[in-house]
């Protein structure tokens, strides 16, 4: 997985390419915990990401608690089997998924 | 039938989705129903890599089946390791809020709704669980 980091002030996108398992979820983590303490709003582009596992959940949820604590999250372009996975295990419900 | 044997490593992930993903290609399978079923494996095998060999390593052998006249994929994935049923696990309750949930127990659910069936059985010294998917 790839993962493009753009910041504009207190906003930053997380553009996320690739596949989201158990070995790359990491990736994901680490940029989360990287994030400048002054951030407000993260936003995840999924446009060119086509794989989510309950690794990349187990990350977002983390995200998503963190977020609700600075700011706002949320996630665009997520494909119709990301979205899948979403909705069979309610995190359609946690995110905020445009 | 096709199998392969593989090592129960997560570094072995690649390989595992690649021998899978190759299969499904091969059965003419939808793209979507190719990554749903790929994440049911990954659910499985990860599962298998992390507990299945508490003193060291093992391996995993996963078998692919694919009947042209129902259209139905089968997978079989069986280990060596210690017993254990994934099935057992209660499931997540998936309506509690950010807060609330718990890291655990996604995996195996994620199978369970992904597939058409998933069982398990426990022979001969050796763990086996078997899922089927109509694609």
């Amino acid at each position: 997985m790839n993962i493009n980091v753009e910041k504009n002030n207190e906003s930053v996108t997380l553009k996320l390419e690739g596949r989201m398992d158990t070995t790359t979820a990491p990736m994901l983590e680490k940029e989360i915990n990287a994030l400048p303490e002054d951030t407000k709003d993260l936003i995840l582009d999924m446009n060119a990401l086509e794989y989510v596992s309950s690794a990349g959940l187990r990350v977002l949820l983390a995200a998503q608690k963190k977020m609700n604590e600075l700011g706002t999250m949320k996630l665009i372009g997520v494909c119709d089997a990301v979205m899948e996975v979403f909705e069979m295990t309610g995190f359609a419900d946690i995110l905020v998924i445009e | 039938m096709t199998e392969k044997i593989f090592p129960a490593d997560t570094d072995a992930l690649e390989d595992v989705l690649g021998f899978i993903e190759t299969e499904l290609e091969k059965a003419d399978c939808p793209v979507k129903n190719i990554t749903m079923i790929s994440v049911a494996i990954e659910e499985v095998f990860v599962n298998v890599a992390h507990y299945a060999y508490p003193d060291g390593t093992g391996d995993v052998k996963i078998e692919f089946d694919f009947d042209e006249n129902e259209r139905t994929v089968m997978l079989r994935i069986s280990d060596k390791g210690i017993p254990f049923d994934p099935l057992n696990k209660p499931d997540p309750d998936i309506t509690l809020s950010a807060q609330q949930r718990q890291i655990g127990g996604l995996g195996i659910f994620i199978t369970k709704k992904t597939m058409d069936n998933v069982s398990y059985r426990y022979e001969n010294g050796e763990n086996i669980l078997t899922m089927t998917k109509k694609i």
